[in-house]
């Protein structure tokens, strides 16, 4: 499996999401420049966290622009899974693939450490590998990872199961719902602020983001077996 | 050339805690009659001649990229014209 990992100016969590797939998963990746055109030889894409655009204006509202993100949502239209991870998923919430926004922590503090996630649906392409209700150890390191939605579209989200990740105990930020990572309507676009890249060898503290991205690529096997 | 004066602020259903932090030094300070505070952004736009409407311009601008509305509410004054 192929992924492409999105580089915007200013995107700090690249070479991560690319060791997590590459020397870690053993599956191919690419660096992608922001203003490239083509994401057509890729079955998945990483939009990385960081700062882009030195989050100018808000986060993400200028990567959203970038000449990329129109293959990115062509992707996500295509069925590709996309991960943004942090300011990958502030980026697709102003490209307006995943609903709702992300706010200023609600203490004002940038939190930088590991926090316990709650995986509430173990039934997505992203999270196969998991068990509902399985408690994971994964960094967060974020300014402005508050997210919030209004009341009807908690509901929508909450009735379909597109709420995947809580912040379980401690909620950091003061996210709707305590929540951490949530899913497009289709299923193939996850966005979360903590970061699975960053936990994926036993040697770095934890591998509890390691099967998300197995979950990635078997769904990805199974579903192209026909065709291997 | 025109001025155009964007406000951006955060919808009144979402919490400002930089704006409660204002709020509370504000109160610290004396001034307890200041019941509520709310940060937005300011942005100053020099816009030149142009065949586009500009009062639709600027709300496209508004709406697409200088304010986020599942976040934010936005106004905007449209300057007098001024010779540069």
């Amino acid at each position: 499996m192929k992924f492409a990992v999105i580089q915007f100016p200013g995107s700090n969590c690249d070479l991560d999401m690319y060791h997590a797939v590459k020397d870690v998963l053993g599956e191919e990746a690419e660096y992608v420049w922001h203003d490239e055109a083509d994401l057509s030889g890729f079955d998945g894409v990483l939009v990385p966290g960081g700062f882009s655009f030195g989050d100018y204006l808000r986060c993400g509202a200028i990567a959203r622009f970038s000449n990329i993100m129109k293959e990115v949502v062509k992707a996500a239209e295509a069925g590709k899974p996309v991960l943004g991870v942090c300011n990958g998923f502030q980026v697709l919430t102003e490209a307006g693939l995943l609903p709702g926004a992300l706010l200023r922590n609600r203490d004002l503090k940038f939190m930088c450490r590991n926090v316990t996630l709650k995986v509430e649906n173990a039934g997505t392409m992203f999270t196969a590998e998991y068990a509902e209700g399985d408690e994971l150890t994964i960094p967060i390191a974020h300014g402005e990872g508050n997210y919030y939605c209004d009341d009807e579209t908690y509901s929508k989200l909450k009735e379909s199961g597109r709420i995947v990740f809580t912040y379980s105990g401690d909620n950091p930020n003061g996210s709707v719902g305590d929540i951490a990572g949530i899913l497009n309507e289709k299923g193939n676009v996850l966005g979360m602020m903590p970061h699975p890249e960053r936990a994926v060898e036993k040697l770095l503290g934890s591998d509890d983001g390691l099967k998300m991205f197995q979950s990635i690529v078997k769904e990805w096997r199974e579903s192209h077996a026909n065709y291997a | 050339m025109t001025k155009v004066n964007v406000f951006v602020t955060l919808r009144e259903s979402v919490l400002d805690p930089q704006g409660v932090a204002v709020k509370d030094a504000l109160h610290s300070m004396g001034y307890a009659e200041v019941s509520d505070v709310r940060i937005g952004k300011f942005l100053e736009l020099t816009i030149d001649e142009s065949e586009r409407d500009l009062d639709t311009a600027v709300r496209e601008m508004c709406e697409k990229l200088l304010a986020n509305t599942v976040i934010e509410d936005y106004r905007y004054e449209i300057k007098e014209e001024e010779r540069a």
